[in-house]
């Protein structure tokens, strides 16, 4: 439609060019950027200034831009443009930084060696390795790692996008709140807690790197043996740990998605989630809101959580199975006991919750609990370890290793779920596919979440009467891709699986038509045939007869 | 089976059409010259904002109507033959209906100033008007001034799209204060402040004498009755208000006033024909204290839902419940449930309390006999319909409201809270006053 300008800026007025400040911004950031690619091809001196001096620009070249586009605006909803800039429209620079991220991530998760990893003298590192190596000495006192280095930028993303993010909702207590939340937890509980405490391993003594918000399944090596054996030889404090974590994926979570919806961990606490909704906020606009995407996301992500389940149940065991002496129970009791878990779980749901389930997904729910035990009983069986599998002829060549079938299992995991899925894709495809993809389609912690709050929660999105003008706003900005005004043109609560309260669709809608909010279990999903407006004879007569 | 043809595809030809399918399995299809798809105008101005693409002002999915199996016609309805129940098409071809129901919307006023058809001249209300405004001012460059005439709602989503790109705006209202003849003083004095606030040049009190054009056709400036002042610009939106889009049944023999005639149960003055939404007009006035043509969002979809009743066999009154609405100023959202008038009339009294930001307000109308709540605007703070709503029909006394206030709040979490403040406000106000 018409001569819209289209300027080539990353965000920004559409009908106007860069400001000063932003321009500043974009430059003292790209050059922040910059001295990282630089230490790939030239060691620096003084790893340790130039590091500084990098994340210091990159940072405030974030946070200068954003003090640009918003300074002078009043406080409100700031989407001017949104879908004509190239960036966040998937236009030429949305698909060019598709790219680059994507290189990123197949670089960083395969390749590391190319970053530097252990490429100098006696296996130190060199290139954007060693460059962060100051800053990993000066926490954990070990050299960089591939994952340090993501770590860290992962870290100053969230907190400067985050900030940038705190500006442009300033008006918005809710979006403030738990911005600032994912800020903390990112920053203290996913990088320098754990860093820290493994200034405490010594030969003697050692724990895991433990990140205490990222739990089972999201975490999907949180039970593995070597994992398990060294929380263990921990004694006390392992021990803790351990059954800390067991209990905040049994008790803690279930209790707090049931007061709070999955938004305590998915908007507030998660880092992935975190990540979405900071550096990926100005892409949330582009996740698919057609009936079709959300077939295959009930799908996918329930196919995943499966596939998580199985593949932690048959690690378990087959290290259960081989020492049978060392842990307090043996593969079949444990085998067991899941079976009966998911069972009485399953029989639970259906029972109680017969009503609220629709046939399509009752009958999705089966095909997933029969698969599930299925495989549990077939590891019940066979013992996975004596399995050989190539790896070469499922990963492109990218891994050219022979594994037992258990380890078969868990590479695939790693590799597919773990790297590709969430990162390539979930992440390296924001410009594309819109910032939550992986929670939407992959997450199994989403999934189970999900499941949770849709059926157990106080958790819903009131909506406001008849209000609703659907104009689209809630839809087009949800980055679940709900499909928000459907319900909200019904006068119908919004009780989804997926959605991880982020509150964007609340917030840009022009008739203050959503509210989140925990309450009562009755009357949490109602449909209206005729909404409220309507003469009382009518809205019963319709409402009661159907 | 019977054929159900509704012309118009905008939000009452849409909801009856959906409900009569949720009742019945007749033949229904919708005509309509505008779109292929139904889609929500009140979203126009988002999409030259760049907040959305023109697709994701369209609530259902294409596959929608099949799958629901009704038929869309695109085609503009230039007579309507009662007798032989047939409607002739712009495009030659004709359609039988058994039954019809007209919901052909609005258009914007025109008042009769020179040079109101020029090129860059738009309304704003048709998916056309929105194509006009995007080939006239596409930005700041082409445009280096627009001129709004008329402060409605409509006139000042015009203003904050025009400003979005940057390009200056010159808003004349005929009132003293924006939109004062709907809004008391105090609601309308802190939305005059805001639009300054915006940088929007708001011109009160101000008429347009006429628009003058360039040797191309093309709108060069507009000139102010009361002062002559010339004021240049590229493009000019008339915000005038909007009226009934009934010019091609004038042929007909359906019995028109300003709008198309109907009764209480829909139905105009031929048999087998119905009008709802913007372009019905109530034969015997207002309902309630509404106006005898509703141009809302909410009652057209309401007129809807009644009329699907009534075409399928359970002949109903269209009774629609306590007035409600809302609408956008820029950044400050405005709600309304049931009735505060600009003044107060006789035995009212308004109660109007504004925080000091100067975004945030409420008015409270209430009968100074017995006590009795009228309604309520407010600003910059949600709250519930469904409260409201209840407390109406309880006829509560708006010391309980004003007690509860707390309770119809609809703000996000963690927002801050105003009860309180608004309170001892109106404790204060009984007392001084
Ligand atoms: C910019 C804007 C913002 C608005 N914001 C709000 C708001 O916030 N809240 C609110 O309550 N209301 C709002 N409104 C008003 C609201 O949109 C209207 O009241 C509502 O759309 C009217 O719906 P309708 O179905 O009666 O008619 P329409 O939506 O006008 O649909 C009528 C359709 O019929 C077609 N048609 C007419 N004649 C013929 C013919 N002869 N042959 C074929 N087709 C024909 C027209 O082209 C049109 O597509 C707004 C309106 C505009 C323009
Ligand atoms: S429905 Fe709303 S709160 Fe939930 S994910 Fe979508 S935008 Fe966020
Ligand atoms: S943003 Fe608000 S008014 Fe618009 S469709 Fe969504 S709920 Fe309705």
């Amino acid at each position: 439609m018409g001569t819209i300008q289209r300027n080539m800026s990353l965000t920004g007025d559409a009908s106007d060019h860069l400001n000063t400040l932003q321009k500043i911004g974009t430059i003292i950031g790209f050059g922040g950027l910059a001295i990282i690619v630089l230490s790939l091809f030239n060691n620096f001196e003084n790893n340790g200034l130039w590091l500084t001096i990098s994340l210091l620009a990159i940072a405030s070249g974030i946070i200068l831009y954003a003090r640009g586009l918003y300074m002078d605006k009043l406080q409100g909803i700031k989407n001017h443009g949104v879908w004509f800039k190239s960036i966040s429209s998937r236009g030429f620079l949305g698909w060019i930084a598709g790219i680059l991220l994507t290189g990123f991530y197949i670089i960083l998760y395969f390749f590391a060696e190319l970053l530097g990893l252990g490429q100098g003298v006696d296996g130190s590192n060199t290139g954007i390795v060693g460059l962060f190596d100051p800053l990993s000495r000066l926490l954990s006192g070990n050299p960089a790692s591939q994952w340090f280095v993501y770590g860290t930028l992962y870290t100053v993303a969230i907190l400067a996008f985050g900030i940038k993010f705190l500006m442009k909702y300033k008006h918005n207590r809710y979006e403030q709140l738990r911005t600032l939340s994912v800020m903390f937890f990112q920053t203290a509980f996913a990088f320098v807690i754990p860093e820290l405490m493994a200034r405490l391993n010594s030969d003697t003594f050692s724990l895991p790197y433990n990140d205490l918000k990222l739990m089972w399944p999201l975490n999907y090596y949180a039970f593995e043996q070597w994992r398990v054996d060294q929380f263990i030889n921990a004694q006390t404090i392992g021990l803790f740990f351990l059954i800390l974590a067991i209990l905040i994926v049994f008790v803690v979570s279930p209790f707090l998605t049931y007061k709070y919806g999955k938004r305590w961990y998915c908007s507030w606490v998660c880092g992935c989630g975190g990540l979405a909704e900071t550096a990926g906020d100005s892409f949330r606009q582009l996740s698919d809101k057609s009936m079709s995407a959300w077939k295959l996301e009930r799908w996918m992500i329930n196919a995943v959580l499966v596939f998580s389940v199985v593949m932690t149940v048959a690690t378990i065991s087959t290290y259960l199975g081989y020492d049978p002496n060392k842990y307090w129970f043996t593969k079949n009791v444990f085998l067991t006991s899941v079976a009966v878990f998911l069972t009485a779980v399953f029989a639970g749901v259906a029972y109680w919750k017969r009503k609220e389930l629709k046939k399509d997904a009752l009958t999705g729910a089966i095909g997933f609990y029969a698969l599930t035990i299925g495989f549990i009983v077939l590891i019940a069986f066979i013992d996975l370890s004596q399995i050989k599998i190539d790896a070469a002829n499922l990963s492109f060549g990218l891994n050219t290793k022979v594994y037992a079938g258990d380890a078969a299992l868990r590479s695939f995991y790693a590799f597919g779920i773990g790297s590709i899925f969430s990162g390539v894709i979930g992440t390296g495809f924001y410009p594309i596919l819109g910032n939550r993809v992986w929670c939407r389609m992959g997450c199994p912690m989403a999934g189970i979440l999900g499941i949770q709050q849709r059926l157990f929660s106080k958790f819903r999105i009131t909506t406001n009467g008849g209000q609703c003008i659907s104009c689209g706003n809630c839809s087009t900005y949800c980055e679940q891709g709900i499909d928000v005004r459907a319900y909200a043109q019904k006068g119908e609560n919004i009780v989804r699986s997926s959605c991880v309260g982020c509150g964007v669709c609340s917030a840009v809608c022009p008739r203050g038509v959503l509210k989140l909010e925990n309450g009562p279990l009755e009357g949490r999903i109602d449909a209206n045939q005729v909404l409220l407006g309507n003469d009382v004879d009518l809205m019963d007569l319709v409402n009661n007869k159907n | 089976m019977e054929h159900i043809i509704i012309i118009g595809n905008g939000i009452s030809g849409v909801t009856v059409a959906r409900h009569i399918r949720k009742l019945s399995d007749k033949k229904i299809t919708i005509v309509s010259a505008e779109t292929d798809y139904f889609f929500s105008r009140t979203a126009l101005m988002y999409v030259y904002m760049g907040h959305m693409k023109f697709e994701h002002t369209q609530p259902y999915e294409s596959w929608f109507w099949e799958k629901n199996n009704i038929t869309l016609k695109k085609g503009f309805v230039k007579h309507i033959e009662t007798a032989t129940k047939t409607l002739e098409f712009a495009e030659g071809d004709s359609l039988k209906y058994d039954k019809l129901i007209i919901a052909t919307g609005s258009k914007p006023n025109k008042f009769g100033w020179p040079g109101q058809d020029l090129k860059g001249v738009s309304g704003l209300y048709h998916k056309q008007d929105l194509e006009n405004v995007e080939q006239y001012a596409p930005n700041n460059k082409v445009c280096k001034r627009a001129v709004i005439v008329g402060g409605g709602l409509i006139g000042i989503e015009l203003a904050e799209m025009l400003s979005s790109r940057g390009i200056p705006v010159t808003f004349l209202v005929r009132e003293k204060s924006f939109w004062n003849g709907v809004l008391p003083d105090g609601e309308s004095g802190m939305i005059n402040r805001h639009i300054k606030n915006h940088h929007i040049d708001l011109r009160l009190g101000f008429n347009l004498k006429e628009i003058k054009s360039d040797e191309n056709g093309q709108v060069s400036s507009i000139i102010i009755t009361e002062t002559g002042e010339e004021i240049p610009c590229n493009y000019v939106g008339l915000t005038a208000g909007v009226s009934p889009n009934i010019d091609f049944i004038k042929t007909s023999d359906i019995e028109l006033g300003r709008g198309v005639k109907v009764n209480r149960f829909l139905e105009t003055s031929v048999e087998d024909v119905y009008a709802i939404g913007d372009c019905a007009e109530q034969r015997d006035g207002g309902i309630d204290q509404r106006r005898p043509i509703e141009a809302v969002w909410y009652t057209g979809r309401m007129m809807g839902e009644t009329l699907a009743q009534t075409i399928c066999g359970n002949r109903i009154q269209y009774k629609p419940g306590h007035w409600f609405n809302s609408a956008k100023f820029l950044d400050i959202e405005y709600q309304t449930y049931g009735w505060v008038f600009a003044k107060p009339r006789e035995n009212e009294a308004h109660f109007h309390w504004k925080h000091e930001d100067d975004t945030k307000c409420i008015t409270v109308c209430y009968d100074t006999t017995t006590n009795l709540f009228l309604g309520i605007n407010t600003f910059g703070i949600r709250m519930r319909h469904e409260v409201f709503d209840r407390w109406l029909t309880e006829q509560k006394d708006v010391n309980y409201v004003m007690d509860h206030l707390a309770e119809a709040n609809f703000d996000p979490e963690f927002f801050k809270h105003f009860e309180k403040d608004i309170l001892n406000a109106f404790k204060n106000n009984l007392i001084t006053a």
